[in-house]
């Protein structure tokens, strides 16, 4: 290759550049790693095949925490991305964030985009509107969790691989005996624990997580998580870790837990309805079974439903207009039917929208992948009550990051149960004052 | 010691040449600086609304804070452990080295090696070996009977960013020694030897104090290596925890400003950090330079 040819391939390269700028850029920051971040691009990728003004650009900014704070230090150096992805912990601080946030109601109507609402899941809708049911922001992955079991480590210990346990009592009896019979070193582990051993206990078994309905009800609400139930339960998972049929996966999201399922060292595993595609993906050397999530059955006769996780899209004020309209755009895009249903089928998340549930049954796909819709029956089994409807809490990232550390003192056995329930609850009311101090 | 003095022709010129400096000072250190200063008498919501000016209140509720006294005992003991294990550990490598003739060099350029290891690599490099699901040394002391899981034993999690954090400073401090043991002169340990006195007592009662120069300048330098630059060990490994077990002073800045958010206890934080570099870097300056013989 001579000079001129590398010049003129240059020029050609700068005038495609120029070309490309001619589309509005709309920077979207999200938190799916893995299998899930591979499919979001794909989504983001579909929405600029299908039309020419607009380019949604995704940039993975690590976990959900770590993508709020990105976004919100880039918020005060007014560097902010126009669409950013937010876990239902973030969303009290969200909502509290007035001028900050560009509720999607707004963009929508702003932006001759429809929102229809009754589209979605009354629990998803609920979950992310205002007092006076506006929706704040996009849905987009929701997820609940559930109870997934390698069927061959059931057989091995002799157990029927079609039945999961139903209940505490029948994890605590199958585990013993999976560990009797070494079919398995390990009866469960569980990622997430706040979530799933804390705030989805609570909500199945009907108990408060807090005051003024879980914090639905404004900022004065106080935690009432340190009940009997759930001290009962912490007493248990710190029972079963030292015989060895609990693994501790670690906080946040519990990065060790899935390592253990896959590698079939625990039979079972508690985790977001998310976490099935790298569930499929890693099981490749066993049948894996879903299930709902266990209960005490002396506590409640039939369990409530569970309560959602996951993250929705935020718009950020501050952006040029034109990148509302392609936001606005892009939000109607993603509530397409065929679009949900290929994003729930692909990670396991939530079908969000009646109508993609409803393709999905046409499709025959709940046929083929049996279990893959036990996460929205879990979630609709019963009618809400206030302690099933979700939470809603100012700062909760920290909360559970106090709970995270009292479940580690729990473990380590500086504390009983209600020992370190109760002290999650002061450290966690500390916050929630100083959350509403700042936010008055 | 004697001081050269230069002559300006102007009285201008020094403060022109001294300019880029103070100018350099200003902007990456007086201005942040002072930004948390200000700060750290604030209390403000995440998103940078509302503020309000509420004096000393974050740093009463720091002293209060039976956690933000736990972070300090925590730093002081992870730091003079990193300082000892990296210290003693350099100390016994840079002796044997020295007592070789031949490959001298090739041990030297090896032992080196870690210090070039970025400090969130060398975190994770250690992090998986220990890792309480998939470690390779997890399973080596689980046949030993040992049953390692430093998510939840806050022993396990100290000992093994001491580790980590001590690994990489080896290197740094071997260099330190060797040089120091090559500048004792030879006639000394052979006249020592001439009258008698062992290995080991040559050691002590020469080469170590011959070296106490060496050894002060790099206790300072470890102790502020432990208490600053460890972030992204901590950060990589344990962030922290267990139950805050690993939760040091700079970390502590972090995960509070960062991940929870609340900045005025965050800047109140950094600025009680700034307060301890000032002490350690008079200490040195003052002190250790002023007082130990050369």
């Amino acid at each position: 290759m001579n000079l001129r040819t590398l010049l003129l391939a240059a020029t050609a390269l700068t005038l495609a550049g120029g070309v490309a700028e001619a589309k509005t850029q709309i920077q979207w920051w999200h938190a799916m790693g893995g299998e899930l971040g591979k499919k979001l691009e794909e989504v983001a990728a579909g929405f600029n095949a299908s039309q020419a003004d607009y380019e949604i650009v995704p940039v993975f900014k690590g976990t959900y925490p770590e993508t709020l704070t990105a976004a919100i230090a880039a918020f005060r150096a007014k560097e902010q991305p126009a669409i950013v992805q937010v876990f239902e912990v973030g969303t009290g601080t969200m909502m509290a964030a007035k001028g900050a946030v560009y509720p999607v109601y707004k963009l929508m109507a702003d932006h001759g985009e429809v929102f229809e609402k009754s589209a979605y899941l009354p629990s998803v809708v609920g979950y992310y509107s205002d007092a006076d049911g506006n929706i704040l922001s996009m849905p987009f992955n929701s997820s609940t969790p559930i109870l997934y079991y390698n069927k061959d480590v059931f057989k091995k210990a002799g157990l029927d691989p079609e039945v999961a346990p139903k209940t505490w009592a029948e994890v605590e009896s199958f585990s013993k005996k999976i560990l009797d019979s070494g079919a398995a070193k390990c009866g469960f582990t569980s990622g997430w624990i706040t979530w799933v051993q804390l705030e989805n206990f609570s909500a199945i078994h009907d108990k408060p997580f807090g005051t003024l309905a879980n914090g639905f009800g404004g900022l004065g609400t106080e935690f009432t998580f340190n009940g009997e139930l759930q001290a009962r339960h912490w007493d248990n998972l710190k029972k079963w870790q030292d015989a060895g049929i609990f693994k501790y996966g670690g906080p946040v999201g519990g990065a060790d837990a899935p390592p253990l399922f896959y590698s079939q060292e625990c039979a079972i595993y508690m985790n977001s309805s998310a976490s099935r595609a790298g569930v499929v993906n890693n099981a490749k050397d066993f049948q894996v079974g879903f299930a709902p999530l266990p209960y005490y059955d002396d506590a409640i006769a039939s369990p409530m439903n569970s309560i959602i996780g996951g993250a929705t899209l935020w718009t950020l004020t501050g952006r040029p207009e034109d990148e509302y309209k392609g936001a606005a755009k892009f939000f109607s895009y993603l509530s397409k039917p065929e679009v949900q249903a290929d994003w729930h089928q692909a990670t396991g998340y939530l079908p969000i929208t009646n109508a993609a549930y409803e393709l999905g049954k046409t499709q025959g796909y709940y046929e083929k992948n049996p279990g893959a819709d036990i996460s929205i029956k879990q979630m609709t089994r019963t009618e809400p009550s206030e302690n099933s409807k979700g939470v809603r809490f100012g700062n909760l990232v920290q909360v559970r990051d106090a709970v995270d550390n009292e479940f580690q003192a729990l473990l380590a056995g500086k504390k009983t149960a209600k020992e370190a329930l109760d002290a999650a609850v002061v450290a966690g009311n500390q916050i929630l004052r100083d959350f509403e101090a700042a936010n008055q | 010691m004697q001081t050269k003095r230069t002559t300006f022709p102007s009285r201008g010129l020094p403060y022109l040449l001294l300019a880029p400096q103070l100018a350099v000072t200003a902007v990456f250190f007086l201005w942040p600086a002072g930004q948390a200063l200000w700060s750290s008498f604030l209390r403000e919501d995440a998103f940078g609304f509302r503020s309000s000016f509420v004096w000393f209140d974050n740093y009463q509720r720091l002293f209060r804070d039976s956690q933000y006294l736990d972070s300090v005992g925590i730093t002081a003991l992870f730091s003079i452990s990193v300082a000892a294990l990296s210290m003693s550990a350099a100390l016994l490598l840079a002796v044997s080295v020295n007592s070789l003739l031949r490959s001298r060099n090739a041990y030297t350029t090896l032992i080196v090696w870690p210090y070039a290891v970025a400090p969130a690599i060398a975190g994770i490099l250690w992090w998986f070996m220990f890792n309480p699901t998939v470690g390779i040394l997890t399973y080596m002391l689980a046949g030993l009977g040992i049953d390692w899981n430093h998510r939840v034993s806050s022993t396990d999690a100290m000992i093994l960013i001491v580790l980590a954090a001590s690994w990489k400073q080896i290197s740094y401090n071997f260099l330190f020694f060797l040089a120091g043991l090559q500048a004792i002169p030879h006639s000394l340990i052979e006249a020592a030897a001439i009258d008698g006195a062992g290995p080991f007592k040559r050691f002590w009662t020469i080469v170590f104090p011959l070296l106490s120069p060496t050894t002060f300048f790099l206790l300072v330098v470890n102790v502020v290596y432990a208490m600053f630059d460890t972030f992204g060990v901590i950060h990589s490994t344990t962030e922290g925890g267990p139950n805050h077990a690993t939760n040091i002073l700079v970390y502590k800045v972090y995960a509070d400003g960062m991940l929870g958010l609340n900045l005025g206890s965050s800047a109140a934080q950094s600025a009680i950090l700034m307060v301890i570099v000032i002490v350690l870097t008079v200490v040195q300056f003052r002190w250790i330079e002023r007082r130990v013989q050369y």
